[in-house]
């Protein structure tokens, strides 16, 4: 808070007068101190803390709470030589692959494509239903959802109703249901990204590839994809980022089970870290999610990067 | 040539559709089931529809408190990150120094990292600044996690408002906070009022945060507390719970509508996202 307070009391200097160019630059920039030290005390804070407390024996309870030792790698040993790691890996990877890269990415585009097609009342309609879905709060969504999934739910009228049998299906095929949730929730950011950099491509390249008697699927491979690359890139990595730290409406859901059959790593890491009081264990799956997060988000500025140069 | 663009037009609208109505599907349960006495997680519409679901849950314990702390940690964090992210964006979008360009990426860089991942070792900051079940501290958290974001749309949407009106202020010796006040804020409100609103809908929904950090009862907001009072204990009054979930709803429903009204929001935050 006192850094806000002094940054909006400080005078500010008048940029273009370089008297003391060294001061002056440094007043110039004082604007940002209450938004670097807020990220600085709960972004930095926090990360610090974790690359700290992923080497300890820190706990809520026993030997861990009262006196934290290093433990080196252990906790990291211990992660990957778990089973209920690994499935924690392997729920995550299936369900971004799943929900985010095929599910929300490519009905998200689909949708954005045939939107331009479509009448305005079918646009909207169907724009209103896909943009709801995706403000309505996280809980009330996995609650809708966990209905829709239920042994009595919608989906089981619907398949009975054309003669396919029913199941419960959260806890048949949890992380499917989980999936199909996410992607119910989700795509309107993709359809909103690629609805954006569609309306950007200046008509008349598509109108001389038709002329040129370029068939649909051809002109979306050879002509639409590529105009709208660098959109596809941020999407992608954007919507898998997004995905790697879904919680609440796999919490709200199943709590990651039955069993840990739909338990991926952030439903893995806070069972170690708060039911089972495990802080540093906790932590250093912590810091394993938040590896693999910087390297996608690495990727993620390469690739605007090298667009850009 | 035209019969087949009116075919292929009438397909585009019929997948569509299709689509649609599996949007809509599962909404359908929360609409009918908040106005049926008996409810249960079948699709029906009542027999005899009644608001007495939404009678039950309107007081203070179940409805009032919950949504107005919801109001006050959601909003309090997002004005704080509006009021961050402008004074944050100003110097980025208007001046030019060595030191925009790598702070701009570390943004960028922090936009992507899952705050997820953050919770468990910001309990264990919270727990040694003693800040564990206050308001202050999680809203200096939850501003702090949509910081990035909104600093960087913000950028985008100043980077639109033209520079040579504020030349003209500067020569008329008026101070940089001065330029921003009353140059740059009234001309680039709509883009303001679309990071405000998406910020304040991002954390109305937040589940995690306010459920590691806040722990009494009379503090949680209504995305826990709805997880608190029907998650709990066994089988819900699920009728209770969908009028429940419509109520705490329809403030960021209201927000969205106005946002794509008045301000083609949606659109907007979509090119800004695409870089």
């Amino acid at each position: 808070m006192t850094t806000s307070v002094a940054a909006a009391t400080a005078p500010s200097g008048k940029p273009g007068r370089s008297g003391k160019p060294r001061a002056a630059n440094l007043l110039k920039m004082l604007p940002l101190s209450p938004a670097i030290g807020l990220m600085l005390v709960f972004l930095a804070g926090p990360i610090i803390y974790c690359i700290y407390a992923a080497f300890t024996n820190m706990a809520l309870t026993g030997t861990g709470a009262a006196n934290v030792t290093f433990v080196g790698l252990d906790n990291f040993r211990k992660a990957f030589g778990s089973s209920a790691f690994s499935n924690a890996i392997w729920l995550t990877l299936l369900f971004t692959l799943l929900s985010a890269i095929i599910g929300q990415n490519t009905l998200g585009l689909g949708l954005a494509l045939l939107m331009r097609r479509a009448n305005k009342l079918v646009r909207n309609f169907v724009g209103t239903a896909v943009i709801g879905a995706w403000v309505l709060p996280e809980v009330v969504a996995a609650y809708l959802l966990s209905a829709f999934f239920n042994d009595e739910g919608t989906l089981n009228v619907m398949l009975h109703a054309v003669g396919l049998p029913g199941q419960d299906w959260l806890y048949a095929a949890p992380i499917i249901a989980v999936s199909l949730a996410n992607i119910w929730r989700g795509t309107a950011f993709s359809m909103l990204v690629y609805s954006a950099a569609l309306s950007e491509i200046p008509k008349e390249i598509e109108e001389s590839a038709e002329m040129d008697g370029a068939a649909g699927s051809k002109r979306l491979v050879w002509v639409t994809l590529p105009m709208i690359s660098r959109a596809v890139l941020t999407n992608l990595m954007l919507i898998t980022l997004q995905t790697l730290s879904v919680f609440g409406l796999i919490y709200a859901m199943t709590r990651g089970g039955p069993g840990t059959k739909s338990q991926t790593l952030p439903l893995y890491m806070y069972e170690q870290a708060f039911s089972f009081s495990q802080i540093g264990y906790g932590t250093a799956i912590a810091l394993v999610m938040l590896a693999i997060g910087a390297v996608f988000s690495l990727i993620y500025l390469r690739g605007l990067n090298s667009e850009a140069a | 040539m035209i019969a087949r663009d009116r075919l292929s037009k009438l397909t585009s609208n019929l997948v569509l559709l299709a689509i649609g109505i599996l949007f809509v599907l599962p909404l359908l349960w929360v609409l009918f089931a908040s106005i049926n006495r008996t409810a249960g997680l079948r699709v029906e519409f009542p027999t005899d529809p009644t608001l007495g679901n939404f009678k039950a849950v309107l007081n203070t314990d179940t409805t009032y408190r919950p949504v107005l702390n919801g109001i006050v940690l959601c909003g309090g964090s997002a004005l704080l990150t509006m009021v961050c992210a402008v004074l944050a964006a100003y110097p980025l979008s208007r001046f030019k120094s060595r030191f925009n360009r790598p702070f701009l990426l570390t943004v960028l860089f922090c936009t992507g990292l899952p705050i997820t991942a953050v919770m468990v070792p910001v309990y264990g900051l919270f727990v040694q600044l003693n800040l564990v079940d206050t308001i202050g501290g999680t809203i200096m958290f939850m501003a702090t996690s949509s910081l990035p974001f909104a600093i960087w749309l913000t950028k985008t949407f100043m980077d639109g408002v033209p520079i040579s009106l504020e030349e003209a202020a500067w020569v008329d010796g008026a101070t940089n906070m001065r330029a921003l006040k009353s140059i740059v804020l009234p001309l680039m409100w709509p883009g303001i009022a679309v990071v405000l609103i998406f910020t304040f809908i991002g954390m109305w929904g937040n589940f995690f945060v306010p459920f590691m950090l806040l722990l009494s009862p009379e503090r949680l907001p209504a995305s826990v507390s709805i997880f608190t009072f029907f998650g709990q204990y066994g089988e819900p009054n699920y009728g209770q719970l969908a009028a429940y979930s419509l109520i705490y709803t329809t403030p960021v429903l209201l927000l969205y509508l106005l946002l794509s009204k008045k301000l083609g929001g949606a659109f907007a935050l979509g090119g800004a996202i695409k870089g």
